[in-house]
């Protein structure tokens, strides 16, 4: 008997008036798994992680997080569950320092000396971002603005992370990089991570299981490594 | 490459950095924890502003109290808007509500010290602006400048509707006791009043300054510039911005009583919306995103008015001329500081002490 899956969605439904965006959709992921949302545009990758975080008011279905039930609670709770959403462009707080940033991510933590030493861990993680804490975050390149947004996160100490399109308008080098470091957290701290990304290629290759969404459905879910093989699959869905 | 001029001051950077490796003055007050550094910067301006009432007659200290309180209203604002991104045109409500309340206090608690009459006026109108803030607290942009206006518009309407407990439209007039009787030969009476308001307008710059400096104000700044990360970070957004409303109605009920001290008098007509439009013009003239912005707004309302009423006098104008002469003067201020520095009379000056720096 496999072990409860930190989160587990069920039958979610989301709509913006009319239009449904997330259709009855399943999924389990497992603790310490990586797995990547994949689907054109538009198919509600997006909506999904909104959903799941708050941000966007869930029609129908259940989000449970290590078997409590999160889908009503407000988005700025979700932190305290230990679910943390990073969305699309990192959400940077571009007039703050990068310093500043990162204590928002921890804002919610009582202890000074706990905060500090989350603190410490995350620029150990992220050098570029040591050397840059008190320039304002405008300041900072794509890639570091990602990790930015990334280790602002983890200040939080989540144990679920969502990350939107964490390659978006980033170098392949760069986004190599981000992926190899949510392989290092996963290894480090049993970190779990939702992936979704419009890059199949480079998700699947980090990632163990892999989703489908195509208007607003799971069409189908595998091993990333299968989807990565299944040519039907590559050309009806992913475009490589 | 490098011109000569170019080189030349490159030099003349570098000098200061190595004949001065000790951190100036100015570094070490800037290192100065939040809560020693507000407080002792207030005791300097009331230094100051005593210093200067000495020197001014009545009408000068009076003006001097005006700038005060209107510091204080704007730097409110400036919480609300320069800090946490909300717009309000109806900050005149919060100046009324708080200046009835000192007139009310007055006339029916006479014995009642004038420190307590203040605290029940923040108390009062932080009570309203729970109520505001709160209905407001999902509406952005347009439709929250809508319903603020809508509260300017309509609050001072209560005065007819109550004539006889508010004074209808002549509104309530009252006299304060003036300095102590055992300050009478060392301070006038004028003078001890632009001191009172500017005790309490320095505590609540104060508490402001160092709310925007803290915790609070990173929230807050948070939520102004992308209201959905904030919240993914852990931040409490509508009881954030509600929090600010409150504060900032707060400072603008404080502004209302010093006004009403200041005058003696309560009446409408102070409070239309032209009062609520003029600080937010005030606010943009003299910065958004600091507090010294809302010292260089209050100087500007102020100041602005008064030339310009000279002036006219001066050139003995038609007075249908000579009453317009200020607000030209103020609207012609604005359009050119703005056009020339986007970040008002406070980018102004820094950009100056930046020349100045650069030029030693």
């Amino acid at each position: 008997m496999a072990e409860q899956p930190i989160l587990t969605v069920e039958g979610l439904t989301a709509a913006y008036g009319a239009v449904t965006a997330l259709n009855k959709v399943n999924m389990t992921v497992p603790r310490g798994g990586i797995c990547a949302v994949l689907g054109a545009n538009g198919a509600g990758k997006t909506t999904l992680l909104r959903t799941l975080s708050g941000l966007k008011r869930a029609e129908a279905g259940r989000v449970l997080l290590e078997g409590a039930d999160i889908t009503r609670i407000p988005a700025e709770r979700h932190v305290h569950h230990g679910l943390v959403h990073v969305p699309e462009g990192g959400g940077v707080i571009v007039e703050l320092t990068v310093e500043e940033n990162l204590r928002l991510g921890g804002l919610w933590r009582a202890g000074r000396r706990e905060r500090a030493a989350r603190m410490a861990e995350v620029v150990e993680l992220f050098p570029p971002l040591r050397e840059r804490l008190s320039r304002p975050a405008a300041t900072l390149s794509g890639g570091e603005r990602q990790m930015l947004a990334i280790g602002r996160a983890l200040m939080a100490g989540p144990r679920v992370l969502l990350l939107d399109e964490p390659s978006l308008g980033l170098a392949p080098l760069v986004t190599r990089q981000i992926m190899d470091m949510l392989l290092q957290l996963r290894a480090d701290r049993d970190l779990t991570v939702v992936l979704v990304e419009q890059n199949a290629r480079s998700a699947l290759s980090i990632t163990d299981h892999g989703f489908v969404l195509n208007q607003g459905e799971v069409v189908m879910e595998d091993s990333s490594r299968r989807l990565l093989a299944d040519d039907r699959m590559r050309h009806a869905y992913l475009g490589f | 490459m490098v011109s000569l001029s170019d080189h030349e001051s490159t030099s003349r950077d570098k000098q200061p950095e190595s004949t001065a490796p000790a951190p100036t003055v100015g570094d070490r007050w800037r290192a100065l924890p939040a809560l020693v550094r507000f407080p002792l910067a207030a005791l300097a301006a009331f230094a100051a502003i005593l210093a200067l009432t000495s020197v001014t007659g009545p009408t000068g200290d009076l003006r001097i109290g005006s700038v005060g309180y209107y510091m204080l209203a704007i730097a409110g604002l400036q919480l609300l808007i320069g800090y946490s991104g909300q717009i309000s045109l109806g900050h005149g409500a919060f100046m009324f509500i708080g200046a009835y309340t000192m007139a009310l206090l007055v006339l029916n608690q006479p014995a009642l010290p004038l420190w307590l009459n203040m605290i029940i006026t923040v108390v009062l109108s932080c009570t309203a602006g729970v109520l505001v803030g709160a209905a407001t607290a999902r509406l952005h942009g347009p439709y929250l400048a809508g319903a603020t206006l809508a509260l300017a518009v309509g609050l001072p309407a209560l005065t007819v509707r109550y004539p006889e407990l508010l004074g209808g439209s002549n509104g309530l007039a009252f006299s304060t006791r003036g300095a102590p009787a055992s300050l009478a030969g060392v301070i006038t009476n004028t003078q001890w009043q632009a001191a009172a308001v500017w005790g309490t307008t320095l505590i609540g710059l104060v508490v402001l300054a160092t709310i925007s400096a803290g915790r609070l104000g990173r929230r807050m700044r948070a939520l102004r510039d992308d209201e959905a990360a904030a919240g993914l970070a852990g931040i409490p957004v509508g009881r954030t911005k509600v929090i600010a409303f409150v504060i900032s109605a707060g400072a603008g009920g404080l502004a209302g009583a010093c006004q009403a001290y200041l005058l003696g008098t309560a009446t409408p007509s102070s409070f239309t919306v032209t009062l609520s439009l003029s600080l937010l013009a005030a606010l943009v003239l003299g910065g958004l995103g600091s507090m010294w912005g809302a010292f260089f707004g209050a100087v500007a309302l102020v100041y602005v008015e008064v030339w310009g009423e000279e002036l006219a006098h001066a050139l003995a104008l038609d007075s249908n001329v000579a009453n317009n002469l200020p607000i030209v003067f103020f609207g012609v201020l604005l359009i050119l500081v703005i056009l020339v520095w986007p970040r008002g009379l406070h980018g102004m000056a820094s950009s100056l002490a930046d020349l100045v720096r650069r030029g030693r």
